[in-house]
């Protein structure tokens, strides 16, 4: 049982000062100095407070990892995810070694290796293979070890060509997948990947995911995965740890946590898309006031959707897709524009997209929201998860009826009347 | 119950004393790789290449040449002047290029340091290792002149103390090593230490005795403002020994004390050691600080 334990973190916390090193630091310094000459504890570590960016802090100490405790069992695949700033770059810095923890320790069964940025210490000068030699040896592998795997390598990279030119004659995308080709075949027993990994094509991500499937299945290696992608965390990861300003917010099952997670963290009434490439934001309007929305079933509804400059560069878009989903994850509502072909507008930087839906009568509860656009049928990009909608029920039938979940997902007031019997 | 079932720890503070020196062993590949990038890349994109590790230290010695011996008439006894300065320029500049090249250590690869871990030693030993071969360059021009003098009459032989030369520049790889880490380390903390140590190294090559005997010198200091006998400064000052030491073993010129052996050899050992415990107690968390 307990070996089956690779690697365990206990009462983990990372303090860290804020502001800059000024006249203060050396009396601080002393402070400390003085506190450990004399036996006693640290006095700065019994300040700070939680890591909360949004809130202005009292203290100039804060922790940025505040009693974190979990285990991670050989052969699985944990998921680490939280919003910016929850402290899941600080605990991969702890577990690569790069910083050390302010108090707590991390015990471990096995090498942990951590790709947290793929090319580190690539120098330009060099030809590839030198680079190969280098980069793998800064990861920890030894001559020999880099040695019997340089043909792989070399091969999985696809850089034959090229392999004894300078390292500064490559294109971005070739450094990259040297890069990479030396960090995949790195055989550490804990893997500790960030999300860093993502930049890149398409085909780099699937290839690099595909990559991190088969260290865990075949080879059965830990990895712990960091990423605000919940489609790569819930295809990869089998365990998942939410953290939140610095503490462990839940861990569990990767579903019910990644739900979690979206509960928690996305908004209503406005999403601001940082990973988007062509939206901007998307903000959720009742009428047509500012006023934070309270949507009953049966209100209007109206969406505004701002797109980057980018979108005029790229040009050819020639729809934009709304659809809602339930708690379930189930699509219940469809909308685009060009189903119905009554949008004769464009799709502009310049120009904010307004849907307007008329009566929403959807079941009380909460909706997530995808938007996608496209061109001639082929979606260019999918954002998920983006934004919710609580939808309340207010007196749908203005008689105090309610109708439960159970009874469907579209309420309707239909005109119920007698025919004549001829 | 388990406790000492685990391989691998990582918790805030280490024994002070635990200098992980097998890690470092098992790094040994990357440190010569180090090595190898420093040497491979030195030359690209320059045009005159090593030549500009000749260029210097035969201009200082000149300059030198003209000011001390020339100007301010130092007698530099049996040896050519530009010899004797040139044996002390090259010797000083390999600690010089060890001392200012390690000094800054976490701040030039705090790129590389952010994002993996290797035992962080490895790059300012892997500096002090390439630095031999511009030292050999300038050990070698430094040959082509003494051969020169040589064969135009001038009476200069090595002494058999010779021997000892591998030995005395591993002592200044180790002192200038030691003090690199020591100044590194707090430089992650406080800047203010650059701007010192890049003319502290002037200062120190002054009083270090390069350009003169280390005996004139002490004697002058002897006596210093109606009376006062400061030669405790050069007495003090482990790198004036070395150099009058290399002096001695290259030139067979002026002399070696007991005293400066010993307490040269014991300066070297504490200043490196201190240089590793401080180096590694900062490499944990200087990412935190820079």
């Amino acid at each position: 049982m307990k070996d089956d334990i690779i690697l365990k973190v206990e009462n983990l916390s990372k303090q860290y000062r804020l502001g800059t090193v000024g006249t203060g630091t050396i009396s601080h310094d002393f402070n400390r100095f003085l506190a450990r000459i004399r036996g006693k504890e640290d006095p700065y570590l019994k300040i700070g407070e939680s890591n909360d960016r949004a809130s202005k802090s009292e203290s100039e100490y804060v922790w940025a990892l505040k009693d974190i405790n979990f285990e991670v069992k050989r052969g699985e695949v944990l998921g680490i995810i939280g919003k910016n700033g929850a402290g899941k770059s600080t605990l991969l810095k702890i577990l690569s070694k790069v910083t050390g923890p302010t108090t707590g320790t991390i015990k471990s069964n096995g090498r942990i290796a951590s790709l947290l940025e793929v090319g580190t210490g690539f120098h330009p000068e060099m030809t590839g293979k030198e680079n190969i030699f280098l980069n793998g040896a800064i990861l920890g592998m030894t001559k020999k070890e880099i040695q019997a795997k340089l043909d792989e390598i070399v091969s999985f990279s696809g850089c034959e060509r090229y392999i004894d030119t300078p390292v500064k004659r490559y294109s971005s995308g070739m450094k990259v997948r040297l890069a990479f080709a030396v960090a995949a075949h790195l055989e550490p027993d804990i893997l500790v990947v960030d999300e860093v990994l993502a930049v890149g094509d398409a085909e780099f991500q699937k290839k690099a995911i595909g990559k991190m499937q088969d260290i865990s299945n075949t080879d059965g290696r830990t990895v712990l995965f960091v990423s605000h992608d919940m489609g790569a965390i819930r295809s990869l990861c089998t365990k998942t740890i939410m953290l939140d300003d610095g503490l462990v917010y839940a861990k569990g099952q990767t579903d019910e946590i990644i739900s979690e997670y979206l509960n928690k963290s996305i908004s209503s009434q406005s999403a601001v898309l940082e990973n988007s490439k062509y939206i901007e934001w998307i903000k959720v309007y009742n009428q047509e006031s500012d006023n934070i929305p309270i949507i009953n079933i049966g209100d209007e509804l109206i969406l505004r959707i701002k797109f980057t400059k980018k979108i005029n560069i790229y040009g050819s878009i020639d729809y934009c897709f709304i659809g809602f989903e339930n708690e379930d994850q189930r699509r219940v509502l469809s909308i685009a524009t060009h189903m119905d072909r009554s949008f004769n507008g464009i799709f502009d930087s310049e120009k904010i997209l307004e849907c307007k839906i008329m009566n929403l009568n959807l079941i009380q509860g909460r909706y997530k929201l995808m938007l996608a656009i496209g061109s001639k049928n082929e979606n260019i990009e999918i954002n998920r998860d983006l934004i919710f909608i609580d939808i309340h029920d207010n007196n749908f039938y203005d008689n105090g009826f309610k109708i439960n979940k159970n009874q469907g997902f579209i309420l309707e007031k239909p005109k119920w009347r007698n025919i004549e019997v001829k | 119950m388990q406790r000492d079932k685990w391989l691998f720890e990582i918790s805030p503070k280490n024994n002070l004393f635990d200098l992980n020196l097998k890690e470092v062993w098992q790094y040994r590949d990357l440190l010569m790789l180090f090595v190898k990038r420093d040497v491979v890349t030195l030359y690209k994109q320059t045009i005159l290449g090593p030549l500009w590790y000749l260029i210097q230290p035969l201009f200082t010695s000149i300059i030198f040449t003209l000011v001390f011996n020339t100007i301010a008439g130092i007698s530099t006894g049996q040896i050519p002047p530009f010899l004797f300065n040139l044996a002390g320029v090259t010797v000083w500049n390999y600690f010089k290029e060890c001392l200012t090249a390690t000094s800054d250590t976490f701040k030039t690869n705090e790129a590389i340091f952010g994002k993996v871990y290797f035992p962080r030693v490895i790059m300012p030993m892997s500096i002090v290792i390439s630095n031999l071969l511009k030292f050999g360059i300038q050990l070698f021009i430094f040959i082509c002149f003494y051969l020169y003098y040589y064969f135009n009459g001038y009476e200069i032989t090595p002494n058999t103390y010779i021997l000892f030369f591998p030995l005395l520049i591993i002592a200044m790889g180790m002192i200038g090593l030691g003090l690199g880490m020591i100044i590194s380390s707090m430089v992650t903390k406080y800047r203010d230490l650059t701007f010192l140590v890049a003319f502290g190294v002037q200062l120190l090559m002054y009083l270090s005795a390069v350009m003169y005997p280390l005996d004139l010198m002490r004697e002058k200091l002897g006596n210093v403002l109606g009376g006062k006998d400061l030669s405790w400064i050069v007495d003090l000052n482990p790198i004036a020994h070395l150099i009058e030491f290399s002096r001695f073993i290259l030139l067979n010129d002026g002399d070696y004390s007991t005293f400066g052996i010993v307490y040269t050899t014991l300066f070297t050992i504490a200043v490196f050691f201190l240089g590793l415990l401080i180096f590694n107690k900062t490499e944990k968390t200087f990412i935190d600080t820079i």
